[in-house]
């Protein structure tokens, strides 16, 4: 019987030819990821080593990366002093994949790991960050896990009661229509399955349309699958996922390729034609909560976001700036854009995007996750509405329980800018 | 026995349980103080300690979903309240089992606040409404996880026979 992808995987990391749905295994870790909170993650590895008589130390420096973005730079005595006691740690323990707050090596984490090659096709990924599900994009088993769990995994290198999950294969076909992007479709997808459809399964997906799309579309869409409860999204690689390690990434050495079997079983096989999809939004206070903009469209807005690690690539500025090129944003609308990665700001300045969006109104933060989750810049106002390119909308995501956040596309969240309220790109911008 | 303290919804994310204004405080000894700061009166209850030990809080669909976040376990943890929901997001759950939180899988219960609820084996009994309900049993592996009085002691255990070795 064919195994799927994420099966292949785990099978390779514990040594084994076949494993079965259900199975529970304690696979190799290729790449162990935490942000700021690795400072709760060293208090926990510390803890593990207490009246054991050994020196603390991280069981393979190479495969661990600490990436500084959610609160950069530090917003309160708090944070400057964790991201301290993790920059010591760092250097005590000989940890090279660490970026620190300059614009030569910061961004947000689901950017900085594919863009500097630390995922290849294969690899086991885990991270203390929901959103780790991004990095299947390029053909790795990749999820989110805690911070005890992330201890236990810098004591002992592989990770605990892993069960093997069962796996959703979604095939997408058709062509976009213009203004109709990635986000859209994995929102549909979200509001297609709900918050707890693919819980504890992993989406594997397939078709023409997914083939066509570069690697960052498909980060946007692997990003989102948590919001439908997934393990984590996965795309079989192929020449895109080649071409984006090889030129993007700078990869020199070899790169293994592992596809799912063609006879692999699935749970559950959906597919989805994109042909007529409209541009999707999720409305307040659920991300399965979305609608077709139709339904939509008019809603007033205060502030928009463009960025975070669904939409802060370059692909996602330059939609966005296309858009704005020579507008200006509503009068009482705020525009807020947060790169993902310094490395995409900096090209976005030398592509004159950056340019087209100030000069619209917006204002440009340093890359990093800023607005998203609520604790650093742009807060919301009690009764303001946010439109935001960012996969959360929680009620308090934006650091206000009295506020409300749309999500959607750069395209959309570009358009409405100009509006000041929610506007479907296809009818004119 | 115990009896239910508040009864949730479906969908309570971890920025519910733990507001990610506070993110930056990490120590599981300093996180209790800001347990559903946005749901004032459950958080009253919990922090003024106006319950028992061991009681209950009751949740539908899918609890603790959102952000990985370890917090949401740990500000619940500094309490001893048991959960029960109806599924848990599985992070969350991972981390509960990691850290020690009582949780419990229950797709069926019905309960309403000030119900007297017993766990016996894998059933819960709601003695005020006169009805059973079946649990989900933790997987062993997590069992054993939870027997070995969480992560922490169980990786430090396996660490020293690995390398005893
Ligand atoms: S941008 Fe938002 S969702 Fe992404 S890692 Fe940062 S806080 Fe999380």
């Amino acid at each position: 019987m064919g195994q799927t992808l994420v099966q292949k995987i785990l099978a390779r990391a514990t040594g084994r030819s076949f494993v079965s749905v259900g199975d529970i295994l304690e696979p190799a870790v290729d790449l162990a990821m935490s942000h700021e909170n690795a400072a709760l993650v060293i208090n926990q590895f510390l803890e593990i080593y207490k009246g054991t008589g050994l020196e603390p130390k991280v069981w393979d420096p190479d495969k661990i990366a600490i990436i500084f973005d959610h609160r950069v730079p530090a917003e309160s005595a708090k944070t400057a002093t964790n991201q301290k006691i993790v920059r010591d740690f760092v250097a005590n323990q000989g940890i090279k994949k660490f970026h620190d707050i300059r614009t030569d090596e910061m961004g947000i984490c689901h950017q900085i790991l594919p863009e500097n090659g630390y995922i290849r096709p294969g690899y086991v990924v885990v991270g203390t960050d929901s959103h780790t599900t991004s990095h299947g994009a390029l053909g790795a088993f990749s999820f989110g896990i805690g911070a005890t769990e992330m201890a236990s995994v810098w004591t002992l290198g592989r990770i605990l009661n892993v069960q093997v999950p069962e796996t959703i294969k979604i095939t997408v076909d058709g062509k976009f229509q213009k203004f109709v992007e990635p986000k859209d479709l994995i929102l549909y997808i979200v509001g297609l399955l709900g918050a707890e459809g693919a819980n504890f399964k992993v989406i594997e997906f397939h078709g023409e349309t997914i083939r066509n799309l570069s690697t960052s579309g498909r980060l946007t869409i692997c990003n989102m699958t948590v919001e439908a409860g997934a393990t984590s999204g996965i795309v079989p690689p192929d020449e895109e996922t080649i071409r984006y390690l090889r030129e993007v990434a700078n990869v020199q050495d070899e790169i293994e390729i592992i596809c799912p079997d063609e006879d692999a079983k699935y749970e559950r096989e959906i597919k989805i034609d994109v042909t007529n999809l409209e541009p999707q939004i999720a409305c307040p206070h659920t991300v399965d909560n979305v609608k077709p903009i139709s339904e939509v469209a008019g809603v007033k807005i205060n502030q928009i976001v463009l960025g975070s690690c669904t939409n802060g690539r370059l692909e996602d500025l330059e939609a966005a700036a296309k858009i704005l090129k020579g507008k200006k944003i509503a009068k009482g609308v705020r525009m807020l854009v947060f790169p993902a990665s310094g490395r995409i700001l900096k090209e976005a300045i030398r592509r004159g995007y950056i340019l087209d969006l100030m000069e619209a109104g917006a204002v440009v933060v340093n890359p990093g996750c800023g607005p998203c989750l609520g604790v650093h810049q742009g807060a919301l106002g009690d009764g303001e509405i946010a439109l935001s390119t960012t996969n959360r909308n929680f009620k308090g995501r934006m650091g206000n329980p009295n506020s409300e956040v749309y999500l959607c596309s750069p395209s959309v969240a570009a358009v409405s800018a100009i509006h000041g309220v929610i506007t479907d790109p296809r009818n004119g911008g | 026995m115990g009896k239910v303290i508040y009864v949730l919804g479906d969908d309570i994310s971890t920025d519910i349980i733990y507001p990610g204004r506070y993110m930056a405080t990490v120590l599981p000894s300093e996180t209790p103080k800001y347990v559903f700061d946005d749901i004032e009166e459950l958080h009253e209850i919990l922090v003024k300690g106006k319950f028992q030990p061991g009681d209950f809080i009751v949740a539908g669909k899918n609890f603790g979903c959102g952000s990985s976040r370890e917090q949401a376990v740990s500000t619940l943890r500094g309490y001893d309240v048991r959960i029960i929901a109806k599924n848990f997001a599985r992070i969350f759950l991972q981390n509960s089992i990691n850290l020690g939180l009582p949780t419990f899988i229950c797709p069926e219960i019905e309960a309403e606040i000030g119900d007297e609820l017993e766990i016996i084996d894998d059933r819960v009994i709601n003695k005020t409404k006169n009805k059973e309900f079946k649990l989900q049993l933790h997987h062993k592996s997590r069992q054993a996880i939870i027997d070995a009085g969480g992560l922490i002691p169980y990786t430090r255990m396996l660490l020293l026979q690995e390398r005893i070795k």
